[in-house]
Formats: C-alpha cells, structure tokens, sequence
C-alpha cells in the first residue's frame, strides 16, 4: 500500500462565524491525480491554503507526508502554483527559476524547466512583459523546478487559451508520470479535472459532497448548458417530462442544463418550438453546481 | 515519457542547503533593487547631494577644535544615507512584495521566511557600504582627511549603528497597507533625521526638539557614529545600550506585526 501525501482529519476551518470547512476527511496517496472541483466560495481554496500550510485549521488536523504542512522537510517535497499570487516582476523568467530552483535540493536545470513550461523562448524576458497566458506557464514552471514529488495547481489554466490549455494540461499528464508523482488541482471546468484526474473531489459549502472517478461525477452533474431564444410565450409545461437538469425562462431568453441536449431540442421542435441563435456549450461545473443548489431555479 | 522521468528514486529528501539559498536569493534582491533606479540611486545621490549643498560650502569651518564642519556633516550625512536604505529602501521593498502577494507563493516553497529577510538585509548593507563610499569619496575631494582608522571606525558604527532600525522598518512594513507604509516611512524618517542632527547640527535645533531628541533611536545612531571622531555628547557604550534596546523592542515589535499580518491574511 502507498502512503498517504496528503491527509486532512476532520478538518475545520472558520473565518470569524463563516464556516469555509466542516469536518473535511481526505486523504489522497502518493501517485494519485486529484481534481478538487467546487463553486467559488466553496472552500477549495481553503482546503489548498490548509495542505500547504498558509493556513491553520480551527480544529483536526492536516499532514503532507505524515509532517506538519509549514514542516520544511514536507515542503521540499511539493511544487506549488498559486493563483492568487505573484511573483517579484522585475526577475526576468529564467533568473526566477533559477531563483526557486534553489530552495530545492536537486532542482531540474533551468533549461529544462523552461522546456517543460513551453517558456524556451521567453528565458531573458522580464516577468512584467509577459502575456497572461505566458505568466501562468512561468507559474507552472516554478511549481515544477523543484523536482516535487507532490505537486499543488490551482486554477492552472486560467487566462490560457482553448489550444494552449490543451498542450499545457497534455505537459501537466506527462510530468506526473504514471503514478509518480502526486497531483492536486483544483478547477472551475470539469472538462479539465476529467482530462488530467483519476479522482474528483467535489467541495460545496464546506463539505465534500462527492469523491469519485470523473465518470461517476460526471453522471451526477448536468453536462450542457443550452441556450436558445423562442416565442415569450413559452412556459415550463412545454419541457415537461424531459431530460433537464435545469430550467431558467426569463422573457425570450431560455437556459437550461441537460445530460441529454440533442433528446431535449428534438422533443421542443417536435412539439412546434423553434430554436433560434441556438447554443450548446459543456456546462462549467461552478454554473451547475449554483443551478442544482438553488431551490429557486428547479427543474421543469 | 522517459524524458520526463527526472525526478531521483529516493524516497525521503533533504531540503536545499541554506547557503545556496541565501546565495541565490540575496541575488535576486540585489538585482530587483539594481533594476528600480528610483529606490536604489536614490539612496546613494540623496546623501551626496545634500552634502554638496550643505555641507560643502562650510568644509573648512571648525564645529569643534579639532574636527571641521566638514568632516562632522560628513558623518551626520552619512547617519541619514544609510538610515535612510535600512528604513526606506529596506522596508519599501518588503511592503511592495506585501502588496503584490509575492510573499504569498514564497511562504508556501520550502525558503525559509528568516532567509528572505537575510537577503534583504545584506543587500541593504551592501548598499549602505557603497553609499558611504561614494559620500567619503566627495568629502576627501572635499578636502576632509582622517586617519585610516577612523575613516573604518565611521564606516563600521555608521553600517552596526543602524540595523536596529531595520526592525522599525519592517514594523511599519508589515503593519501599514503597503501603498500608505512608502509615505509614511518617507516622512517618520525625516523628521528622526531632523531632530536627530543628521541634517542640521543640534545646537541649531529648537531647545524642545534637543530635549526630546535624547528618546529617539536615531539620536544615539548619530551620537555612536559621532563617536568615531570624539564629537559625540555621549560614551560609546550608552549609545551602544540604547541601540540594543531599540533593537530588542523593534524586532519584537516587527516579529509580532508579521505574525498579525500573516495570521489576517493566511490564519
């Protein structure tokens, strides 16, 4: 059996009289990839500061390899990239590696961190000229340069976009290897916890409310969101018995969220509705999650 | 997949040895500073050029017997020069990386905080020796001679003298939104400077500000580098005493703001 890298103990974690984590057990092991998913507010960034020591928790306990998180020994086995935070911008890319490869004992040389962050040709760039999508490589790369057996991605492909993200998250798989190394990430897009983790772990209001392979989750939460404008007069009786999650009519404007848009659209035109400046998109995670916790919105 | 299959097979691993660190570290501060010419020249033409406007034009009078006005604003300018990189440059930078959340991925890697604080005082030395350098260069231009002893005696009170002042700085740096710490750091210090005689001798001064100056840090930084060419109203080691003390409650002040900062922002 592998041993645990991370493990959160009934862990409970207050800001003044808002409760942000209530009894959280999780506990992920070595070579596991897991994806934290949950809306903002949700808890998944407090859950993040607590595995990396930036927070205390009001009560139970959190450990990275069996030490205390702010241990330096259990820190120099993670890489971590943050996104809430920056990095001293007048460093040019290649110095800041350099620069956090040091607090590692055996960093992966500069070159080759670069390498790996798709940044070679950005080296002798300062940080403040970089684009978004360029910083956010930079971040990946400081994460990585260490040589971390457990590495802690939050938000990782912000402000990239649709091609980069694809190539970065394809570099984030290869480098965790298979089963040898450790990664947690957390994530707004379901598409991305679903391409990169075994392993979802879904945080709502302060408690994991679902931890399971992506297949499992995925079949609990709806998948598309569909929006189209049709006739005012359309009301909540013409989708009954229909496969929805989810139903918002608001004027000529519906939205609503399905596991099964194509069975929804052929039954609306069956019934003489018309879909016009249709819209199918793969739902994120965060606006179905407000949807299914939101009494207000119910289904059809 | 073998190409990325960098990682060493052992299991348990040590963390990096401080000296490295500290090395690669107090570089990257180095360079920051190097790269913001309006804190780091700043620190070093200040002094100078209110040398060359005040002190210059009464070089050669006499403050006392044996030492020329010359020669005793050279040790006055010198007091705020470096005061002013251990209080302004030093502070400024942390509270700048307080504001830009650098510290926040920096306190989540294995660096250890008390050698990110190493870093910035060294460079903050380091630009203290060159400012002198540059100041006693144009007050030998100037005509002011000393003994090599003494000139090394200035140097080493001067740099010694003014580390506790690096705890104010921080206290201020940790304890003030960072946008208001530069203003308020700019003007605190100028008025220490000011009652302390680093600009205008203290018999100038009005009688209250003479009476009241004996509380002030910066007081006894000057009195203890003016002990270095016998003009200072005090011994040595009552201004050594007092700088101990002021340093004792600085950095305890300062421990206690960074763990009030840390504990609002990441408790």
């Amino acid at each position: 059996m592998r041993d645990a890298a991370v493990e959160l103990v009934r862990a409970t974690k207050n800001y003044g009289a808002v409760k942000a984590l209530t009894g959280v057990d999780l506990s992920i092991n070595e070579g596991e990839v897991v994806a934290i998913l949950g809306p903002n507010g949700a808890g998944k960034t407090t859950a993040i500061s607590l595995m990396l020591g930036l927070r205390r928790p009001t009560s139970g306990e959190v450990r990275l390899f069996g030490l205390q998180p702010t241990d330096r020994r259990a820190r120099s086995r993670c890489g971590v990239m943050l996104q809430e935070s920056g990095v001293p911008r007048l460093l040019k890319v290649a110095e800041a590696v350099d620069l956090f490869g040091s607090y590692y004992a055996s960093p992966i040389p500069v070159a080759r961190a670069l390498e790996l962050a798709m940044l070679e040709d950005r080296a002798g760039r300062r940080i403040d000229e970089l684009s978004g999508g360029e910083r956010q490589r930079l971040y990946y790369a400081l994460a990585i340069c260490g040589d971390p057996e457990l590495l802690f991605l939050d938000e990782p492909t912000v402000g990239m976009d649709v091609a980069s993200r694809h190539t970065f998250l394809k570099n984030i798989r290869e480098f965790a290897g298979s089963g040898v190394r450790t990664i947690v990430l957390t994530t707004h897009y379901i598409e991305e916890a679903d391409e990169l983790a075994e392993r979802i772990v879904v945080i709502d209001h302060g408690h994991v409310i679902a931890d399971a392979p992506p297949a499992d989750i995925k079949a609990r939460v709806p998948g598309h969101r569909v929006t189209f404008m049709a006739d005012p007069t359309l009301t909540r009786a013409d989708f009954s018995g229909l496969p929805l999650e989810w139903l918002d009519l608001s004027g000529t404007s519906v939205r609503f969220l399905s596991n099964h848009p194509e069975d929804v659209l052929i039954a609306l035109i069956q019934r003489g509705i018309r879909p016009v400046n249709l819209e199918v998109v793969g739902a994120d995670l965060e606006e179905a999650f407000l949807a299914l916790t939101n009494p207000a919105g119910a289904a059809a | 997949m073998s190409t990325i299959a960098i990682r060493s097979a052992s299991p348990t691993r040590r963390p990096a040895p401080i000296g490295r660190t500290l090395y690669k570290q107090t570089r990257a501060q180095a360079r920051l500073l190097l790269r913001q010419p309006a804190m780091s020249l700043i620190a070093i033409i200040l002094p100078v050029l209110l040398y060359l406007l005040f002190g210059l034009p009464h070089a050669s009078q006499a403050y006392s017997p044996t030492v020329s006005m010359g020669a005793y604003m050279l040790v006055g300018l010198g007091a705020y020069g470096v005061g002013l990189i251990m209080v302004f440059t030093f502070g400024a930078t942390v509270a700048m990386d307080r504001g830009q959340k650098n510290d926040l991925l920096m306190r989540a890697t294995p660096l250890p905080p008390a050698v990110d604080i190493a870093a910035r005082v060294l460079v903050a030395i380091v630009f203290a020796i060159i400012t002198l350098m540059v100041l006693f260069a144009v007050a030998f231009a100037a005509g002011v001679r000393f003994e090599p002893a003494t000139w090394f005696a200035i140097l080493t009170y001067l740099v010694v003298g003014s580390l506790p002042m690096l705890g104010l700085s921080l206290t201020i740096a940790y304890l003030i939104s960072p946008n208001a710490a530069v203003a308020i750091v700019n003007i605190v210090y100028m008025l220490l400077a000011f009652a302390s005689g680093f600009l205008v001798p203290m018999s100038q001064l009005p009688n209250l500000v003479q009476q009241a100056a004996g509380y002030l840090p910066t007081y006894h930084y000057g009195q203890l580098a003016w002990s270095a060419i016998g003009v200072s109203t005090e011994s040595v080691v009552v201004s050594a005493a007092w700088l101990v003390g002021y340093a004792v409650v600085f950095f305890g002040l300062a421990l206690w703001a960074y763990r009030r900062d840390a504990s609002r922002r990441t408790g």
